[in-house]
Formats: structure tokens, sequence, C-alpha cells
């Protein structure tokens, strides 16, 4: 019901998340913000179950923040990444495991952009393009056709246009608009949100 | 809680015995069961809880203890909206068990302190209780920090001391409407939610279909209860599982006022 998607650049990622916060059959709120920021240049993007979502995302944020406050510099991105999947793994076989889908795309200054794929089985894969959610199924076929390595920032944007163009067209659930973010040397940036035209 | 420390339970063998320490397996929740002053909260919980080695929370089995004599049934249209004028809560005040009406006056919607209103769908003994408690909790630190704690950080504590339940059977859905214009929707789930329009419960979806075309940040007050008042009516008129009389409270920075009407032209219970 949920779609996270990321695609990274030579020096970007770029990230959106629907907006939609449903309940059975209710969209609760159509303008939820899936994004969790865990420091100046990395991002959380969480799915899943209701309250293990934001619970285990804001256990990870503060104890990133934690991190900083405690040792003077934040944690690079794969740092945090490795973090994450640790925890998952740890409540995995415990009485209360967390069932969440992650990505967590940032900017490190030495190794660049990062992007990492996380499921609640708490695999961990460092990849260049990711997605989540039934929507995956259906946009991961046009990441791998039109991906490359060096796209442009516009070229990523146009790509990612394309996948939701596709969920609109083709997918079940209406997701009405998705949030666009991007992550770079300078920090993160909010790009204007995705709103598919109705066909 | 009160009554137990009267009677000096907590020093008895059977305390002990179903001490909840046992059953939390990390510090940070048995912490927040604990209240300030260190008095721990003595929820029983089912025993097979602590014996699984790897639960799947999604296909935990209902709890083996105690045996309900009808299905319990989540009825109720609740619903709470912001505009211009502050915030309205509306529900109706139908409790149904199974195919029965066990109450048609029940209070659904209850102040917590003067400026917070919270309606509440799902069991309705579960809302009794965590009602209670959050009373509890709010006057408790409104007592020792001389301030009202926030919505926000209501909601916070209220979805935080709901976690550990998570997968058992507790069943509440409540919806925060407090002065300072915020609506949080809080559900044991652990779904926690502001926005700016809200309905819970089986009528909701009636409610929605009210709601969604007609409101507008621009009503006047005498239109925006109307509009609520409408909207539970025309939910219980479709619904089973809600019906009775509307309750509404209005909420402003002056705190809230319960709005009665003696004859409710929208009273279905002759039908």
């Amino acid at each position: 019901m949920e779609y996270l998607i990321g695609i990274q650049g030579p020096d970007f990622v770029l990230v959106a998340a629907d907006n939609v916060a449903a309940s059975s059959i209710i969209q609760m709120k159509h303008d939820y913000d899936k994004m969790f920021k865990l420091s100046e240049k990395i991002l959380l993007l969480c799915v899943g179950e209701a309250g293990d979502t934001v619970q285990f995302a804001e256990y990870i944020q503060k104890n990133v923040q934690l991190y900083k406050m405690r040792n003077g510099y934040e944690l690079s991105p794969s740092a945090a990444a490795n973090f994450t999947r640790k925890n998952l793994a740890e409540y995995l076989r415990s009485r209360t495991p967390y069932h969440v889908n992650l990505l967590l795309a940032g900017y490190d200054d030495t190794d660049g952009p990062g992007l990492y794929y996380m499921d609640y089985m708490s695999s961990l894969a460092k990849a260049p393009f990711a997605a989540h959610g039934y929507g995956a199924f259906l946009t991961l076929s046009i990441l791998d056709r039109h991906y490359k390595p060096d796209l442009t920032r516009e070229e990523a944007l146009d790509l990612l246009k394309m996948c939701v163009e596709e969920l609109n067209r083709r997918f079940i659930l209406n997701l009405p608009s998705f949030s666009v973010r991007v992550i770079d040397r300078e920090g993160i940036h909010d790009l204007e949100k995705i709103t598919p035209s109705t066909k | 809680m009160a009554l137990e420390d009267i009677c000096g339970f907590k020093n008895s063998p059977l305390h002990r015995k179903l001490s909840p320490a046992s059953c939390f397996e990390d510090t940070a929740t048995f912490l927040h069961m604990n209240d300030n002053s260190g008095t721990l909260l003595n929820f029983f919980m089912p025993s097979f809880l602590s014996s699984a080695a790897f639960t799947c929370r999604s296909l935990a089995k209902p709890s083996l203890t105690v045996r309900r004599p009808f299905n319990l049934s989540h009825g109720t249209t609740t619903l709470g909206f912001i505009f211009q004028g502050g915030v309205i809560a509306a529900a109706d005040t139908r409790a149904s068990a199974g195919g029965l009406v066990a109450c048609p006056f029940v209070h659904k919607i209850s102040p917590i302190h003067s400026h917070l209103v919270v309606t509440s769908s799902g069991s309705g003994a579960d809302c009794m209780l965590w009602e209670r408690i959050l009373r509890r909790e709010i006057r408790l630190y409104q007592l020792r920090h001389s301030r009202c704690l926030s919505i926000c950080g209501t909601a916070k504590l209220l979805s935080f001391m709901l976690h550990p339940f998570k997968g058992t059977d507790v069943c509440v859905a409540l919806t925060l409407c407090g002065w300072d214009k915020e609506l949080i929707y809080v559900c044991s789930d652990g779904a926690r939610l502001q926005g700016d329009i809200f309905s819970v419960g089986s009528g909701s979806p009636y409610a929605y279909g009210i709601l969604d075309g007609s409101l507008r940040w621009s009503l006047s007050n005498e239109e925006a209860i109307s509009l609520a008042r409408e909207a539970v009516f025309r939910a219980t008129h479709r619904d089973a599982y809600s019906g009775n009389h509307v309750d509404l409270f209005h909420i402003t920075a002056q705190g809230w006022s319960l709005l009665h009407h003696p004859v409710n032209k929208n009273c279905i219970n002759d039908l």
C-alpha cells in the first residue's frame, strides 16, 4: 500500500515517499511525511506496520543524535545503516519484532552518496536504486531500464516521475501525492511534491 | 492503583509472583510503565506472552485466560475537526456488544483537563481504563511541573504507554482534541497521527462522506456544530452499531463546553 523509492546519482541521492497514512480502507491523512531526518545529511524512509514505523524510526533517530552529542561527530551513512540493521536483527528474534521496511539515504563527505535498502528481516544492501512496497513490482523494471550511474539530477527526477506515472496508471490504489527530497554535499533539500496527473 | 496501595497488595506473595517486570524484556519499556514516583502500574499480562520464544505479533491468538460470553464489537462513530472557531468533537452514544445495545447513553467523549478532550472508540472497558490512566498522568505532570503537558506530549505519552500492549487484545482508538487547535489520533496499534479532521469507528466512512464535502475553515460556530451533528447522524442511520444520541464538545482557548440539546432532533432511538 505504501511506496518508497531512492535513486543514487554521482553526487546526490534522490528519495521519494507517498503521503498516505491509511487505516483499513480509510485514508486518515494525505500529507503524512514518512521521512525521518537522522542527521544533516542522512534521511531514513520508513514504512510498515502502524506503530512500529514511528517507534523504530524515532528510536534510531534519537540514538544517532545521541552519538553525535557524546562523540562530537556524526555517524556516517554506512555506520547508521549498519546500526539500524543491527537493531532490527536484535529485535527480530525477540517477542516484539519490528515489522518495518526502510531506505536509508545519505551523503558522506569522504565516500559520497549512498542508498541502503533494509527490510523487516534485517537484510541490508547498498544499492544504486531501490524501492519498497507493492509499487516496487511495477517500477523496478523501469529503474533497471533507464538508470545510469552518472545520471544528472534532472534525469533522476524524470526517472522518478516516470515511476510515479506508471503507478498512477497501473497500481490499484490511489496514491495522490509523493514527497521528494534530495541529499547532496550541502545537505537535505526539499523538492516540490509530485502529484500524478489523472488519466 | 490506589486501592492496592491501601491494601498493601505490593507486599503480598501474589504481587511478587505476578510482577510485570518479568514480562518486559528491556528496561526502557519497564521504565515507561513506572510513573515517576516508582509505583508500578500493575497490569497482569496474559501468560502466553512470557512463554513464547518468538511470536509473530500479527498471528497472536486471543487471550486464553478470559472467555467472553459475547463478541467484542467496536461499533461507534466519533469525529473531530478543526475550524476557525476552535475544535469540535462529536460522537454517538451507543455501546454495542455483538448485536445487543448494551447501553444507549454512553459518554464517548470525556475531558482530560479543562482544555483537552478525548473521544474514544474500540473496546469500552479499555477506553475507560486508558482515559483514566491518561487523566492521572496528566494531572501528575501538572502538579510536578506546574504547567500543562502539550497535546503532542500527551499523545506521545499515551502512545508509549500503549506500546507494550501491542499485539494483545487491547483495542483503543482515541482522538485527543485540544485547545491550541490540535487534533491527534492515537491507537493501540501504535499509530499516532496529527491532522485537521479525523473520524474513527465503524461509522467513520459515512461520517467522512458528509464531512469531506462540507467542511471549510471559515465555518461559523453554529454551522460547524450542525455539520458535526449531521455527520454523526448520517453515520448512525447507516451503521447498525452506532446510534441513539449525539454528544458534542466545542473546545476553544477558554476551554471545552458540552453542547446539550434537550430534544435531540437526530435521536433515532424511537425507531
